[in-house]
C-alpha cells in the first residue's frame, strides 16, 4: 500500500486549534506542529483472498460480551472468515451479516492489538471505506493495556472514528476516562460537507502526547482535547500503553438497530493500519 | 417586465403538445449568443435560464402553471406555481407540462436535478423528472408520486447515466392530478437546478422490475422489456427509485439467433430455443432479466369462415366477443392449470399451463345460444400426443334464473382422445349441441370448462357458438 505523504513543513509553524468540522480536504490554512514519525508498527493486509489477518497482530473478541459489549449490540463477533478476512486487493474487510447465529441475529468481527502491540504516546492511523445504512456502528479505537484490570473507564478509550450507518457523512472522536465515559464523553465530528465516508477512503489518526490528543481526518485536525481540558472534568489517564480495535458493531444504545430497510451484508473495508512513533 | 410569446401550433405529431410559452430573457437576435452545449445548470432560481420554453401537455389546463412573485422559497424573487384544476374542471384533468431549451445542455458533470417544492395541502405529484424535449425525448428519467407537504423540502432527482446527456434540451417536466377526494390544490416549484452532489451513492439499475421472469413466444413476436429503473442511496437513507428511459440501459441477448434486443430493449424472437435478456447501466449489471422461450414459428389456427350474424363468440380476433368475466377463474384449491396467454402478430391466443382443469365464464350476461346450433373451438397440443391423454369439454347452463345455482342448472361433457386428439396440430372442434344431450337447455349458457389428463399445456383460439 501505499505510505501516506504526511505534510511537509520546513519550519516551525504555530499551531491552530479549529472545534467546528468542514470538508475533509487538506486544509492548507492549518499550521500544526512538525513530527517526526517512524512507522513502528504496521499492517498492509497484503495476504490472500480469504485468509483471516495476521495472528502475530491482531486477537479476537468472540461472542457478545457483557450484554451486547454493555450497549446492547446485537452482534455475535466471531473470527470465521465470512466476518474478517482479506480480500487479495490489500485489504481487511470486516463483514457484517445478518443471519441466526448462536442466539444472535447477526453475526461480525472485533480484532485487536491487545498484546501485541500496545504503545504510548504516538500516531495511530488507518484508512478505511466504512458500512452505512441504520445500525452499523463501525469503529476504528483503542484501549488502554490494563482494561483487565484497571475496570473501564479507569483503563481509558480514544475512539479516533466511530460512525453511525445512518449518518454516513458524520464521524465522530471521544474520549471515554474516569469522569467522562458512557453518555458523557469528550467528543469531537468531523462532517463531510459533500461526500460520505462509505463511497471512499479516508484516513482516520490520532496524534498522542502527554499533554494532548489530536484527532485527523484526512490529515485534517478536526478536534484537539488537552490535559487540561480533561482535568477540569475527571482524570488524565492517557499515560500508559493502549492498543487498537477495528470492529462493525450491529445496533445498539449509541446510534439504535437496524431496520428491514438496512442492506446487509455491510463491510468495513481497511486498507492498513499504522503506528508511529515520534523520533527525535 | 418581461413578454411573453404565446405560439399556437397546429398539431405537429407530437399529441402532447398544445400550447407554447418562450421564457426567460426575450433577446434581439443580434445580441443571441447560442452557445452550444452550455453548461449552465440552472432551470429556474428568482426566474428561467435563459432560452426556456414552456409547453403544457395536452389535457392539462393550460393556464394551471404561472411564475408567483408572491411565494418562493428562501425570499428568492419568484417561484413556478401550478393550480391542479378539480377532477372535473372541464379546462383541463392535469397541470402539467414540459420545461426545455431551444439548444441542448451538456449536463455530464452533474448527477442530479434537484429543486425546492411545496405545496397547499399535502399532495402527491404523479409524475416529475427531466429529458422530455417534445423531440426525441431520448433520456427521461422521473420519480413517480412524489409527496409534497405545506413546507418547502428540498427534492433530488439523481441522473441515472450523466455521460449521455452531452446534448440535452429537456430541462423539467412534472404532471399533477386532483387528490384523492378529486379536489384541486397548487404546488410551488423554486431553486430547479442540475447539480453535482457528493453524497448519491450505490446506483443500482433494474429491468423487469428487478424480477427474474420467463416469456414463452413465438418467432417475430416482440415484447418491450419494461420495468425499468435505477435506485439511488441518498444521504437521508433514501433509497429513491427513478424510472428511466431504456437508453440509458446497455441490452443484451445471451443468444441473438433465437432473440434479439435493441437499443430501446424491444426483445424480438427469431429462433427456437431459449435466450436470456440482460442489461446493464453505466458498467452496473442490471437486476433482473428475461428468459425468452421462443417456441419457433407460429402457426395459427384456422381462420373462422362463419358469418358473425350466426355467431356468437367467447374469444377469437374474427369476431366481436360477448362479455366475458374471465378465461380463467384459478379454483382453489384443486385448480393448478395457470395462463400464459400470448399475441402473435396481432392475433391473440388463451395458453393454458400446468393443465390439470380450468373454468371460463360469461354469465353477466349469461349467453342465449337458443337459436343456435353448434359449438367450436380450436386447441393445438405442442409436443408429441402422450398415450392416455383425453380433453374434456364440459357446457353448463344456468338456468332459467341464469345464475350459477338453484336447481335449474344443466350441463353436459364430452370426452375426446386421440385419433381426435393430436400432437403438434391445431385440432378443430364442431359439435353439434345435439351431442351434449345432458344440457337440457342453451338460453343461459354460463360457463365453458375445460379439463384434461397427460396434457399439461395447450393453445386455444377462435371459442364460439353458431348456427350452421
Amino acid at each position: 500500500m501505499n505510505n501516506l505523504t504526511l505534510i511537509k513543513s520546513s519550519k516551525y509553524f504555530a499551531l491552530f486549534m479549529l472545534i467546528i468540522a468542514s470538508s475533509c480536504n487538506i486544509d492548507s490554512s492549518q499550521k500544526l506542529e512538525k513530527h517526526n514519525w517512524q512507522v513502528a508498527w504496521s499492517d498492509d493486509f497484503n495476504g490472500a483472498t480469504g485468509t483471516l489477518p495476521d495472528a502475530t497482530k491482531w486477537a479476537y473478541d468472540i461472542g457478545t460480551g457483557d450484554n451486547g459489549w454493555g450497549n446492547k449490540e446485537l452482534e455475535y463477533y466471531t473470527n470465521r472468515p465470512e466476518n474478517i478476512s482479506m480480500d487479495g486487493n490489500g485489504n481487511l474487510v470486516i463483514t457484517a451479516i445478518k443471519e441466526s447465529f448462536q442466539g444472535s441475529s447477526y453475526t461480525s468481527a472485533r480484532i485487536k492489538t491487545k498484546g501485541l502491540l500496545e504503545q504510548k504516546y504516538g500516531r495511530f492511523e488507518a484508512r478505511i471505506k466504512t458500512p452505512y445504512g441504520q445500525g452499523l456502528w463501525p469503529a476504528f479505537w483503542m484501549l488502554g493495556g490494563d482494561s483487565d484490570t484497571a475496570t473501564w473507564p479507569l483503563c481509558g478509550e480514544i475512539d479516533i472514528m466511530e460512525l453511525r450507518g445512518q449518518k454516513p457523512n458524520i464521524i465522530q472522536s471521544a474520549l471515554h476516562g474516569p469522569g467522562y465515559y458512557g453518555a458523557n464523553p469528550i467528543t469531537g465530528t468531523n462532517i463531510l460537507a459533500n461526500s460520505r465516508y462509505d463511497t471512499g477512503f479516508h484516513l482516520f489518526a490520532v496524534e498522542w502526547d502527554e499533554n494532548k490528543i489530536d484527532f485527523f481526518v484526512d490529515d485534517y485536525l478536526f478536534k484537539r482535547i488537552d490535559k487540561t481540558e480533561v482535568e477540569s472534568k475527571g482524570k488524565w489517564v492517557y499515560d500508559h500503553p493502549f492498543y487498537l480495535l477495528l470492529n462493525v458493531a450491529v445496533g445498539g444504545n449509541f446510534l439504535g438497530d437496524p431496520t428491514s430497510q438496512t442492506s446487509f451484508p455491510q463491510k468495513m473495508t481497511i486498507d492498513y493500519v499504522k503506528v508511529y512513533q515520534q523520533v527525535n | 417586465m418581461k413578454t411573453y410569446s404565446i405560439i399556437k401550433f397546429k398539431k405537429i405529431g407530437f399529441s402532447i403538445l398544445s400550447l407554447l410559452f418562450v421564457l426567460g430573457c426575450q433577446n434581439d437576435d443580434s445580441k443571441l449568443q447560442e452557445v452550444k452545449y452550455s453548461k449552465d445548470p440552472n432551470v429556474f432560481l428568482d426566474g428561467f435560464s435563459s432560452g426556456l420554453i414552456y409547453a403544457a401537455f395536452s389535457s392539462t389546463d393550460i393556464f394551471a402553471f404561472q411564475v408567483d412573485s408572491k411565494v418562493a422559497y428562501n425570499n428568492s424573487k419568484a417561484s413556478m406555481r401550478f393550480d391542479v384544476p378539480n377532477v372535473n374542471d372541464p379546462a383541463g384533468a392535469y397541470a402539467g407540462g414540459a420545461f426545455f431549451t431551444g439548444v441542448g445542455r451538456d449536463l455530464t458533470s452533474y448527477n442530479a436535478l434537484t429543486f425546492w417544492a411545496k405545496s397547499s395541502q399535502a399532495a402527491t405529484i404523479g409524475v416529475v423528472g427531466f429529458g422530455i424535449d417534445l423531440g426525441a425525448n431520448k433520456y427521461p428519467a422521473s420519480l413517480k408520486d412524489l409527496k409534497l407537504s405545506t413546507v418547502w423540502r428540498k427534492y433530488i432527482i439523481p441522473i441515472p447515466d450523466a455521460s449521455k446527456l452531452k446534448v440535452e434540451k429537456g430541462m423539467f417536466y412534472i404532471s399533477a392530478g386532483a387528490d384523492t377526494n378529486g379536489n384541486g390544490y397548487s404546488f410551488w416549484v423554486d431553486e430547479v437546478k442540475f447539480e453535482n452532489i457528493g453524497t448519491i451513492a450505490y446506483p443500482q439499475p433494474a429491468i423487469n422490475n428487478g424480477t427474474y421472469t420467463t416469456s414463452t413466444t413465438f418467432n417475430g413476436v416482440s415484447l418491450n422489456v419494461s420495468g425499468l429503473t435505477s435506485t439511488f442511496n441518498l444521504l437521508d437513507g433514501t433509497n429513491q427509485v427513478v424510472i428511466i428511459s431504456p437508453n440509458y440501459f446497455n441490452f443484451s441477448s445471451s443468444d441473438t439467433s433465437i432473440a434479439t434486443v435493441n437499443e430501446q430493449g424491444v426483445v424480438t424472437a427469431i429462433g427456437t430455443g431459449s435466450a436470456i435478456i440482460t442489461a446493464s447501466l453505466g458498467g452496473v449489471p442490471a437486476k433482473g432479466a428475461i428468459t425468452i422461450q421462443s417456441m419457433g414459428n407460429f402457426i395459427p389456427a384456422p381462420t373462422p369462415t362463419k358469418i358473425a350474424g350466426n355467431v356468437l363468440s367467447i374469444f377469437s380476433n374474427a369476431y366481436t366477443n360477448v362479455p366475458v368475466n374471465f378465461y380463467n377463474g384459478y379454483w382453489q384449491p384443486y385448480q393448478t392449470t395457470l395462463s400464459a396467454d400470448f399475441n402473435v402478430n396481432g392475433d391473440a391466443v388463451l395458453n393454458y399451463t400446468n393443465f390439470n382443469f380450468v373454468g371460463i365464464q360469461f354469465s353477466q350476461p349469461t349467453v342465449n345460444a337458443a337459436a343456435l346450433t353448434h359449438f367450436h373451438m380450436d386447441v393445438f397440443l405442442p409436443g408429441t400426443l402422450a398415450l392416455g391423454a383425453n380433453f374434456k369439454i364440459k357446457l353448463v347452463d344456468f338456468g332459467a334464473n341464469a345464475v350459477e345455482g338453484g336447481g335449474d342448472d344443466s350441463n353436459h361433457t364430452l370426452t375426446y382422445t386421440s385419433p381426435k386428439l393430436v400432437g403438434n396440430s391445431w385440432v378443430s372442434f364442431d359439435i353439434p349441441f345435439t351431442s351434449f344431450t345432458g344440457l337440457t337447455n342453451r338460453a343461459h349458457l354460463g360457463q365453458l370448462i375445460l379439463e384434461g389428463a397427460k396434457m399439461p399445456n395447450f393453445y386455444t383460439d377462435n371459442i364460439y357458438f353458431y348456427k350452421n
